[in-house]
């Protein structure tokens, strides 16, 4: 069963029913019991860094989420849960993260022209770096959907896929049990189900 | 890098998809919740889904479909039509909707988009306007079309996405329904003046009308129609493929 963490931020929704198209048992919850009983866990979000950042600090949960995944739960965050996964944010400001991943989390626009857009918002390819377990099933240059305005930087070590626009811009993470997906998979039709099969299959 | 997107929309009235359908593969092709899933699988990159409901019974019913649809169908979804108010737009991103788009109630309540913006992010906030020219100056229309504003466009549109909006849908009155091509005066002169996506409605007819849209304006990021792709005037798969072969970025999916 796949626990996602429910702090007030993110569609839930579409989550939970990719999760379950591709036959997993996915709970949303804010209870740190089913969050342990649960086989792992998605950290969903969408929206400013600051206030969900906050809304997870007053949760009640991010200790058990932090030792959970310490534990090896395997943890996967999506958008802005990838996001949080870092040791710093820079986005209006400088706040901590949870240091599960070495890196920081800054504006595209320190690695993109001028003349593009912020936010990316829609489908790009994915160029393959360190081998991913989630890609199992896809292949490089599949399309995902993103929309954000900041990305993961100094986690080489950790990328297993970054995307083109204008610049290069980290799309996902991988170290140990920690997942991060910069796209939004479930947004992301076969391809994205794909890595969410990959991932539950994963442990 | 980046792809241009393609969008259907669907018109929705009393849970059914209206503008008439004509599809082969289908067995109710006027069902939005089939349609969706439909698209989904031949390589649409979005959907707007547009409530066109009057009655308050009419509008649960919309809800549900969309919960259905966003239970099944797993690309982005944009929802617009009667968004009047925040609780509008919580009603409809609860419901899995991914994308809110606000049209005349934006025009009645300049504050809308600000504070939805602030809410939910400008990610999430869709400025949708019907422009026409009148006496050789854009207008925004409200009610549908049929109401002259009195605004003009681009500096409204610019207003908007200044409050937050983070997405412009521009529609062309002008060129609706005429199916000789977008509206392209009008696309230039609004993706001169916003740096957020703008996606080009009203007028496309055939395959070139797309290709002519993104060769001429690349700041453009993606097309919607309704009818033509309802009709099968064009097919997705068919426009993606030939908008490829002419240098366009796609996401070229195998249909399943």
């Amino acid at each position: 069963m796949t626990a996602i963490i429910d702090y007030g931020v993110g569609n839930l929704f579409s989550i939970r029913s990719s999760f379950r198209a591709v036959g997993e048992d996915a709970v949303v919850t804010s209870d740190c019991n089913v969050l342990e009983k649960a086989d792992r866990l998605v950290l969903p979000g969408v929206g400013a860094f600051r206030d969900a950042r906050k809304a997870l600090s007053e949760s009640g949960m991010e200790n058990c989420i932090l030792d959970l995944a310490k534990g090896g739960k395997p943890l996967l965050g999506i958008c802005l849960g990838m996001q949080m996964l870092f040791e710093r944010d820079y986005e209006d400001g400088v706040y901590e993260g949870l240091s599960l991943i070495p890196g920081e989390v800054r504006s595209i626009a320190e690695t993109i022209p001028a003349d593009l857009k912020i936010p990316q918002i829609g489908w790009n390819g994915l160029l393959f770096r360190n081998k991913s377990r989630l890609f199992k099933y896809i292949k490089e240059g599949d399309h995902v959907y993103f929309v954000h305005s900041y990305h993961a930087t100094g986690c080489e070590d950790w990328t297993t896929a970054v995307t083109e626009y204008g610049g290069l811009l980290t799309a996902s993470v991988e170290r140990d049990n920690v997942f991060g997906t910069q796209f939004h998979p479930e947004k992301s039709a076969t391809v994205g189900l794909s890595i969410l099969k990959a991932f539950v299959e994963i442990f | 890098m980046i792809t241009k997107r393609i969008i259907p929309c669907l018109d929705v009235r009393d849970g059914r998809v209206v503008k008439g359908v004509n599809f082969q593969g289908l067995s109710d092709v006027s069902s939005p919740v089939d349609l969706a899933d439909y698209y989904s699988r031949v390589g649409a990159d979005e959907l707007v889904f547009y409530d066109i409901t009057a009655s308050s019974d009419g509008r649960k019913l919309f809800t549900d479909i969309l919960r259905e649809t966003a239970s099944k169908v797993f690309i982005p979804l944009t929802v617009g039509g009667g968004i009047n108010s925040l609780d509008d737009f919580d009603r409809v991103l609860k419901c899995g909707a991914d994308k809110v788009s606000v049209n005349s109630g934006a025009i009645r309540n300049p504050s809308l988009v600000k504070e939805a913006a602030l809410r939910y992010g400008s990610q999430c906030v869709v400025i949708s306007a019907d422009v026409k020219r009148v006496d050789g100056v854009f207008r925004v229309f409200a009610k549908g079309g049929r109401e002259n504003t009195g605004l003009e466009a681009v500096k409204w549109i610019s207003d908007c996405v200044n409050n937050g909006a983070g997405e412009v849908v521009l529609n062309s009155i002008d060129t609706d329904g005429v199916k000789k091509g977008f509206d392209l005066e009008m696309l230039q002169a609004v993706c001169d003046a916003v740096n957020v996506p703008v996606i080009a409605s009203g007028g496309a007819g055939c395959i070139d009308d797309f290709v002519k849209l993104f060769k001429t304006i690349p700041k453009v990021d993606a097309g919607l129609a309704a009818s033509i792709f309802h009709f099968g005037e064009v097919k997705i798969p068919d426009l993606k493929r030939e908008l490829a072969a002419n240098g366009i970025g796609m996401r070229l999916v195998e249909e399943m």
